[in-house]
């Protein structure tokens, strides 16, 4: 029974697919992600449950600063920084006093805040509401050494402005990860992950614990938004309901399952993370389409539902587990709210 | 070693557990034999419009009736019009993925309501393969307060003092058990959004399972009677499981609370999207009590179930304080969220406290969204939507207190509806959100908490 089932599915296309997923730009963009929220949590022991604030911020400076604004694309991204930076001040500078678990509640109250204002009526100058920002990457993929054709390896295809956007990002994306690597070899990294471990130790050293969060909060919340600058760029188009709180938590699964407070687990977890949802995505929608999954059961949308199913099991899974993923260490995941 | 055993002696050898599972699983098989009308949905593919307005003297949320709208691809071409149902809605199927123009026609607007901006009578929208496109059209129904005299404004105070009033009622309802869970175990239980969203649909299938008997189109009261009570018995049932077959086990593995955070957010999205599976997206409402007119009491309009569901969750709120205030367990409870290490010291048994804040909590969440739900929709994401309403409350009165979550849920409630009359409707819960900023800026304790909990 199952073997001509096997043999049915259409292994080259799903194999073209899941590749493609795991090095494409959803990937490489909650990488980037990642790697900042490996700074706030991974190494300084921050709970930000709003991640995707920082990104909308980012994403959000680009497109205002292009579109409403009419400035030039490079100051553009300067400016898409420059937002991410100002959400960090503003959520650090209530929150980081008190315990984990009141930034966890700010945060990502500030991420639905953020999103709620740039689709209102109220701020359409600034943001054209639920519509967003159009077409205004042009000017960024004039620099592409590509043409507007098709590139196929195999059975690989991208588009030529997808390639230059996929190859850019991951490349920043391992800049970063070098990056992060070198700065938690430094005494400053050590001091982070001193008041990760214990905030009065590192208190008691002389160290000004909530000076080192704020950077910290900064620094990552920056590459946050870099990695929603690089999303909006890759599709032309910043809107307000791509930035919901659920991308916070994928965000996290990514991390958890690379393992947190690891260099490369970010790109790895990143890649596992879209490769595994592309395969199990397009083997049931096979499924689906050859009718061996009777459609009273599952339909082609809930399929794509399905996903969001798997990420919250797949979180529960982990964290009961293997809570240090895949390359983290189970005595420096086990922290506590502090 | 001695709790644990204790936990399995009580166990396996206590018969009251033991009933109560049996009647978990008679509810459920109950639940699960009836047949449900419109479980599922068909293809959806095509544009989308929800219009409603905010009527200007009751400022309840009403839908626009009868109002037409023309689609047309976006070269221009045709691709047909209709207009709004009952509730509101519009929807056109449309046969290929694209760019389509939506436009609405103004003059079969309802009397007194307008465009709030006329130059946005024709939107764009992409549709996806397979997914309905909405549109959002601003209305704004009366003179939009500038004319309005002075006994006007007032009679708008005390309408929005209502309804701000009912909504921290029935936010309290969530927020008691979210903050005596997170008083006993120091977890922030971020799925407790989805234990209000249960509660809704608990009720929407005790409906499709009256429609099914034929007791509903005239036993509307008995129908949503048998609701609320089914939800407070599986809310509770729900959130006993929870903590019997999830949390328990983590904290005695000693899980740290950190990553038991992370696994509330696991469940969150899981059952968030179990129910969006088998329900779909599009809200619905309560046949038993949907379509009632608001009656006057005073210069102030609330519906009847409305005014049911205040008085209720008063009297169960009330009910909720003598127990703790009171009661054995109730003291239990509260010595257990004060000091837990002092508590257990005195011969309390902690596990089963916790135990019974999750029964409780899931019951009062349960019931909550019946609440919520009766007066506005039940959605797949219902609960999430005022769950942070909800942790502005808990944060504004003091995490870990219930009665601090009970004075910021109404606090709460009155901040959101009455800042309408300074900010736009559609960002007052942004209002509420920047309150609970400033408080944990100036009194992170919150009104009633004590100062050492936020160490």
């Amino acid at each position: 029974m199952t073997v001509p089932i096997l043999a049915a599915i259409d292994w080259a296309q799903i194999v073209q697919l899941t590749v493609s997923s795991a090095i494409g730009v959803e990937a490489m963009v909650f990488a980037m992600a990642a790697i900042g929220l490996n700074i706030h949590f991974g190494y300084t022991g921050l709970l930000n449950f709003g991640h995707v604030g920082f990104m909308a911020m980012g994403g959000y400076g680009v497109g205002i600063a292009i579109v409403t604004w009419q400035l030039n694309p490079y100051l553009a991204i300067l400016i898409g920084v420059v937002f991410a930076l100002v959400l960090a001040l503003i959520l650090g500078v209530p929150t980081l006093r008190l315990r984990a678990d009141y930034l966890a509640i700010v945060t990502i109250a500030a991420s639905e805040v953020i999103r709620i204002m740039a689709r209102s009526t109220t701020l359409r100058g600034l943001t054209r509401g639920a519509e967003g920002l159009n077409e205004f990457a042009g000017e960024y993929y004039s620099l592409s050494p590509f043409k507007q054709n098709l590139y196929e390896w195999g059975p690989f295809f991208f588009t030529g402005n997808n390639l230059f956007i996929v190859i850019i990002g991951w490349i920043l994306v391992i800049l970063l990860a070098v990056m992060v690597w070198q700065l938690m070899r430094s005494p400053w990294g050590r001091v982070l992950k001193a008041i990760r471990e214990d905030e009065d130790a590192a208190r008691a050293l002389g160290k000004n614990a909530y000076w080192y969060k704020m950077q910290s909060l900064m620094l990552g919340g920056a590459i946050g938004g870099m990695a929603g600058m690089l999303q909006v760029i890759a599709k032309s188009t910043v809107q307000p309901d791509t930035f919901v709180p659920v991308i916070t938590f994928f965000i996290w699964t990514v991390l958890i399952l690379g393992g947190v407070g690891r260099v490369w687990s970010p790109i790895v977890g990143s890649m596992i993370f879209w490769g595994l949802l592309a395969l199990m995505e397009n083997l049931l929608r096979q499924f689906v389409a050859e009718g061996w999954i009777p459609p009273s059961l599952m339909d082609s949308n809930q399929v794509g539902i399905f996903r969001f199913i798997l990420v919250g099991l797949g979180l529960i899974a982990l964290m009961t587990f293997r809570p240090q993923g895949i390359f983290g260490s189970r005595e420096e995941m086990a922290l506590d709210a502090r | 070693m001695g709790q644990l055993s204790a936990l399995q002696r009580r166990f396996e050898g206590n018969d009251g557990q033991r009933r109560l599972i049996g009647l978990i699983m008679l509810v459920a098989a109950f639940v699960m034999s009836v047949p449900f009308p419109a479980l599922g949905q068909e293809s959806d593919q095509g544009v989308r419009v929800r219009l409603q307005y905010q009527d200007a003297e009751s400022g309840e949320n009403v839908p626009a009736v009868g109002v037409v709208f023309s689609v047309t691809q976006e070269d221009g071409t045709p691709v047909g019009d209709g207009a709004t149902d009952d509730n509101g809605e519009f929807f056109l199927a449309v046969e290929s993925a694209g760019r389509f123009n939506l436009t609405i026609d103004p003059t079969t607007l309802p009397a007194g309501v307008t465009l709030r901006d006329p130059e946005r009578a024709t939107l764009t929208v992409t549709v996806d393969a397979g997914r309905a496109a909405s549109a959002l059209f601003g209305l704004q129904s009366g003179e939009g307060g500038a004319g309005a005299d002075e006994s006007d404004t007032l009679r708008r105070v005390l309408q929005l003092t209502t309804e701000g009033i009912k909504l921290g009622l029935f936010l309290a309802m969530g927020a008691i058990g979210l903050s005596l869970i997170f008083g006993t175990t120091g977890l922030v239980n971020f799925a407790h959004a989805e234990m209000i969203t249960w509660g809704m649909f608990i009720v929407f299938l005790v409906e499709g399972f009256a429609e099914g008997i034929g007791l509903l189109p005239d036993q509307k009261l008995l129908t949503i009677a048998l609701g609320a009570l089914a939800a407070l018995v599986v809310g509770g049932a729900t959130g006993w499981l929870m903590n019997r077959f999830v949390f328990a086990p983590l904290r005695r593995k000693g899980t740290p609370l950190i990553s038991q955070m992370v696994v509330t957010i696991g469940f969150g999205i899981l059952a968030r999207y179990v129910i969006l599976y088998f329900f779909g997206g599009s809200s619905r409402f309560f046949k038993s009590v949907s379509g009632q007119s608001a009656i006057s009491i005073g210069v102030v309009d609330i519906t009847p179930s409305d005014l049911i569901a205040v008085i209720l969750s008063i009297v169960v709120l009330v009910i909720v304080g003598l127990l703790l205030q009171r009661t054995r367990i109730g003291r239990a409870m509260r010595a257990v969220s004060d000091n837990r290490d002092l508590a257990e010291s005195s011969g309390i048994d902690v596990q089963r406290v916790i135990s019974q804040v999750w029964s409780a909590g899931g019951a009062l969440a349960a019931l909550g969204g019946l609440f919520l739900a009766q007066a506005d929709q039940v959605l797949w994401e219902g609960g999430f939507r005022v769950l942070l309403l909800i942790f502005a409350g808990v944060t504004l009165g003091g995490l870990g207190t219930a009665y601090g979550a009970l004075v910021g849920c109404l606090l709460i409630g009155l901040g959101v509806q009455l800042s309408t009359l300074f900010i736009p409707i559609e960002l007052k819960n942004v209002g509420a959100l920047l309150v609970m900023a400033v408080v944990l800026l100036i009194r992170p304790q919150g009104i009633l908490g004590r100062k050492e909990r936020i160490g």
